[in-house]
């Protein structure tokens, strides 16, 4: 089988890179869904928040997808649902398997990967104690809530305040179990502040800075957990420790871009994200295979996925077309100074538009800073920030006059007291 | 009324049972959990000894060396995965090759096959990571891994097929002995027998003053352990020991036959035969001790951490002998109790027979059992051919290990099938990855409430009593199919 564009992934990444790839005129296009539907993770987000950004509105996750999903529809778009991508070679052949057509091999002319993200398991934190049931990572629990319609617990502790921990706090309170508490190992929250505000504060429920689980117990199912604050070290302090009654633990301790088909076709992946290393037009280390999307990083906001992906769909589009530029100039960026991290890691200057979109996460929380763009001398760009946490996704939006007359090729994007 | 009633469905309860089904008898396999291997059969080091630090003279020693040689034909009959990969007890002083070298007497002594010292040189270019003040090694070709739950399950499969009867969710209360035989009180029903075989590992104890045999006590000692993700497997070659001391083998590092790394056991008195908990300390300890063989470990590649209890017993030695007339105790069967229970199993059936049980070979019995085709070993045209066979594995449910729905259909459907969560994972690993069945436990859920009709409330994760839900959303809820509840 041959495809001009093959999307692996029908999340609203794939999906708004696919509509982007057709309106740019590529016709020939496969999107390739391991779920039985379109919609990715959206499908179980049912709270509201979603796309106030694009829409100017308040949506629910499937309500979001839904727009996406209907453009797709409207505009013809070829997709296959229940089809799970196997391997991707970094000449672009797709190998896919699915109960109907058994394994597919498809060589496309470019792909968008658009896989998503998993979340970091139990093992990860390595927390000492029993393994008995009652133990669900955030989004799972959000899954059989929302989407089966099971309870999974009465009496739960939540272990990390990323969104999803906190979105789940609320869900499962309106769902009548008690959520007894949030522990945060860190000093501030990695959630949005809004969520904090609208999950935690507004029902009561506890949100504890510097403390985490120590040990878990029960035999067959969670009977409580032993929870202690920890130093500046994030160290236990033994003379903390508290045991929690609790049936329920539930983690929501990170997410990690999903990248085992990019590594299988050598795609060089950051070290900090996890995810590839891309270039202004999404681009990854192999020539047309684009990513977008929580695969790249992981996103606060699916706006900003949305933005990333019709950049991703507009690049494959040219690509394919042949009327990419050649390049030129190339800009690395770099974070330094309290900046973990800065995507787009390459910029082309012949390939950019009037303007990049640099996403950035900080290390910390930094009040009174100056988020500052240089060439390692001149100052490119500067804002004031009264505050900067790592749970919120920065960006930072760039001129191409601006860079054009930078000194050299890098590009260092820093907090400056 | 049956022939004989094994008591204990690990590996050694798994093994008496698939060799007594080779004879014209009626044979009961029992045990207290929901699925065979629960005890400590699921949870050690998984290492097939060569069997050099076994005393001499001891039934551990004998049993070992024998048990080892059996691997080769047993794995193959039985389709289950095991790796010769070979050991090394590293010295990292010169104090320590002394100790080497004793092992090494010791093994000659024990009949353990291959043995070598190496120096060196040698050992760097077998281990090229380990620790760079090795001054020398024990080389013992002969040992090897193993996937333990995998071998107990394919034993306990084989039996069946070849016609004893399992009797799980079964826990044996009390035993009436009676002239010529017992009747055995569970938790569900009386059973009745002519021969008993006592393989309940930590509670052989327990089923051993039920028969009235000379009183001895298990003392359960922990050993608790890290898994590492794939991406670590290949670090080390072979399976990897620290220089022994009293208290036990040491740390080892070993790659698993999955390919991912293990490090562990510590060693720790425990008072509840029950408390496979991890704890910090030891944790941190076996993490600090592992360092010492190799250090390329990353922390960030831990998937889970694990213990398992030894069933130990004061003397040291396992304890295989006759309670009362009738009876066999295959008691304290610490390490190296998994290397030794195929041995251990012929010793059983031979001490049955001596007690007067008749043993006349059946004409259809069938040694071989096929593992499950595996989705993930297949090549492009097997799963082509699968997938038009059955076009359920043409569906994957676990991503990180490629595993399909097929694949769990069967599982379920096999003999001495799968009726947990945790069950559909020993047996195929869907959940044993990198995310740890974030993604796949739901769709596991959701096909054993489907295949065994029961609803979704009534499904565990392991144990008994270990339920995932709590209630229904709303109890107007309707789901469409998949749901036995809808
Ligand atoms: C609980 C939660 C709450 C959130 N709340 C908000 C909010 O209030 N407001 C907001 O704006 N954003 C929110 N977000 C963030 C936003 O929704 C996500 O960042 C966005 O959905 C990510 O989109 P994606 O397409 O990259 O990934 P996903 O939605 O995860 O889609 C990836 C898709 O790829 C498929 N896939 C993966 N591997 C394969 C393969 N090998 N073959 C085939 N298919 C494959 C997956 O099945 C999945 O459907 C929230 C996210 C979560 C998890
Ligand atoms: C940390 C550790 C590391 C080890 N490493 C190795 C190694 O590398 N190599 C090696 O060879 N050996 C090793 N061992 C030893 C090995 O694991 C054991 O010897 C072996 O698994 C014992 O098997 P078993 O069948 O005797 O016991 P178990 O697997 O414990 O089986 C006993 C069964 O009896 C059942 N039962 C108990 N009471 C009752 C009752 N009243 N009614 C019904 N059923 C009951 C239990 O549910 C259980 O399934 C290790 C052990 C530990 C703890």
């Amino acid at each position: 089988m041959h495809r001009d564009l093959v999307i692996i992934g029908g999340g609203p990444a794939g999906l708004a890179a696919a509509i982007k790839a057709r309106e740019e005129g590529i016709d020939d296009i496969l999107v390739i869904e391991r779920d039985i539907e379109l919609g990715g993770i959206l499908k179980q987000c049912i709270h509201n928040g979603f796309g106030l950004h694009i829409f100017g509105e308040q949506l629910t996750g499937p309500e979001y997808a839904q727009k996406f999903i209907d453009k797709l529809l409207e505009l013809g778009i070829e997709y296959k649902c229940d089809t799970m991508v196997l391997n991707i070679t970094d000449n672009k052949k797709v190998t896919a398997v699915n109960t109907k057509d058994g394994v597919i091999e498809i060589q496309a002319k470019a792909i968008i990967l658009s896989m998503g993200c998993r979340e970091r398991p139990r093992g990860a934190l390595n927390i000492p104690g029993s393994r008995p049931a009652g133990i669900f990572t955030a989004g799972t629990a959000q899954r059989f809530v929302n989407m089966e319609g099971y309870k999974i617990g009465e009496k739960i502790v939540i272990l990390g305040s990323g969104d999803i921990g906190l979105i789940m706090a609320r869900r499962l309170t309106l769902e009548g179990s008690q959520v007894k508490m949030v522990l945060e190992i860190m000093p501030y929250s990695s959630g949005l502040k809004r969520n904090i505000m609208q999950c935690l504060d507004d029902f009561g429920i506890p949100l504890l800075l510097n403390h985490t689980v120590v040990k878990i117990h029960g035999k067959e199912r969670v009977g409580g957990v032993t929870i202690a604050k920890v130093d500046a070290n994030r160290k236990p302090i033994p003379e903390t420790f508290r045991y929690v009654e609790c049936d329920t633990l539930l983690l929501s301790v990170g997410l990690i871009p999903e990248n085992e088909l990019s590594k299988n076709a050598g795609i060089v992946l950051d070290k900090v994200t996890g995810g590839p290393r891309v270039n202004e037009s999404m681009e990854t280390s192999v020539e047309g295979i684009f990513a977008c999307g929580n695969v790249v990083q992981v996103h606060d906001l699916v706006d900003n996925v949305t933005k990333e992906s019709y950049l991703a769909g507009l690049g494959a589009a040219k690509y394919i077309k042949g009327t990419a530029g050649n390049g030129g100039r190339e800009i690395e960026t770099y974070g330094r100074n309290g900046v973990r991290y800065v995507v787009p890691q390459k910029i082309r200057l012949d390939d950019m538009g009037d303007e990049v979109n640099l996403f950035l996460r900080v290390d910390n929380i930094y009040k009174d800073v100056y988020l500052s763009v240089s060439d390692g001398g001149k100052t490119i760009y500067k804002v004031k920030k009264r505050i900067v946490a790592p749970g919120e996704m920065e960006s930072v939006r760039l001129k191409k006059d601006s860079i054009l007359n930078m000194e050299n090729d890098k590009l260092f994007v820093e907090l400056i007291r | 009324m049956f022939d004989v009633a094994i008591i204990g469905a690990g590996a050694v309860g798994a093994f008496v049972a698939r060799d007594l089904s080779r004879y014209r008898i009626n044979v009961v396999l029992i045990d207290k959990e929901l699925e065979v291997s629960e005890g400590t059969t699921k949870a050690n080091s998984a290492i097939i000894h060569a069997g050099y630090d076994c005393v001499p003279g001891t039934l551990k020693a004998k049993l070992n060396v024998q048990g080892n040689k059996m691997f080769d034909r047993i794995c193959d009959e039985l389709d289950v995965p095991f790796k010769r990969i070979g050991s090394l007890v590293i010295a990292l002083s010169k104090e320590q090759l002394d100790i080497i070298n004793e092992l090494y007497e010791r093994g000659r002594a024990n009949g353990v096959p291959g043995l070598e010292v190496i120096g060196r040189e040698r050992l760097k270019e077998l281990e090229p990571n380990v620790n760079e003040d090795a001054t020398g090694a024990l080389y013992a070709k002969t040992a090897g891994i193993i996937s333990p739950y995998e071998l107990a399950l394919a034993c306990a499969e084989n039996a069946v097929t070849n016609g004893v009867t399992l009797k799980l969710d079964t826990e044996v209360k009390d035993i009436e002995i009676k002239k010529g035989g017992f009747i055995i009180k569970t938790s569900r029903e009386d059973i009745e027998t002519r021969y008993i075989v006592n393989a309940t590992g930590l509670f052989a104890d327990v089923i051993n003053r039920m028969l009235k045999g000379d009183e001895f006590s298990i003392n359960p000692r922990k050993g608790e352990y890290c898994l590492f993700d794939k991406n670590d497997g290949h670090l080390v070659n072979h399976v990897l020991f620290q220089v022994p001391t009293p208290r036990g083998k040491g740390v080892l590092v070993t790659p698993t036959v999955h390919g991912n790394l293990l490090i562990g056991p510590n060693s720790v008195n425990v008072d509840i035969k029950e408390d496979v908990s991890t704890t910090g300390n030891g944790l941190e300890y076996i993490v600090n001790c592992a360092r010492k063989t190799m250090n390329k470990f990353s922390m960030r590649d831990v998937i889970t951490s694990f213990a398992g209890l030894r069933a130990s017993t004061s003397g040291g030695d396992f304890i295989i002998n006759v309670p009362v007339q009738g009876a066999v105790n295959a008691a304290a069967i610490d390490s190296p109790g998994l290397s030794s229970s195929p041995a251990i199993s012929e010793m059983v059936v031979q001490m049955l027979k001596e007690q007067g049980l008749k043993l006349i070979e059946k004409d259809y019995y069938n040694p071989v059992r096929k593992r499950q085709i595996r989705f993930a070993d297949m090549s492009d045209s097997e799963r082509e051919k699968a997938i038009e066979k059955n076009p359920l594995y043409g569906r994957v449910i676990c991503r990180c290990e490629t595993v399909t729905e097929g694949e769990i259909v069967d599982a379920i459907k096999r003999p001495a099938g799968a009726r947990t969560v945790d069950g559909v994972k020993r047996r195929l690993r869907a959940g044993m990855g990198r995310c740890q069945g974030g993604f796949c436990m739901p769709k596991v859920v959701e096909i054993l409430s489907r295949e065994l009709g029961i609803p979704y409330m009534d499904i565990v994760k392991d144990k008994k009593g270990g339920y995932l839900f709590t209630g229904r959303i709303k109890d107007n809820y309707t789901k469409g199919d998949g749901d036995a509840n809808a």
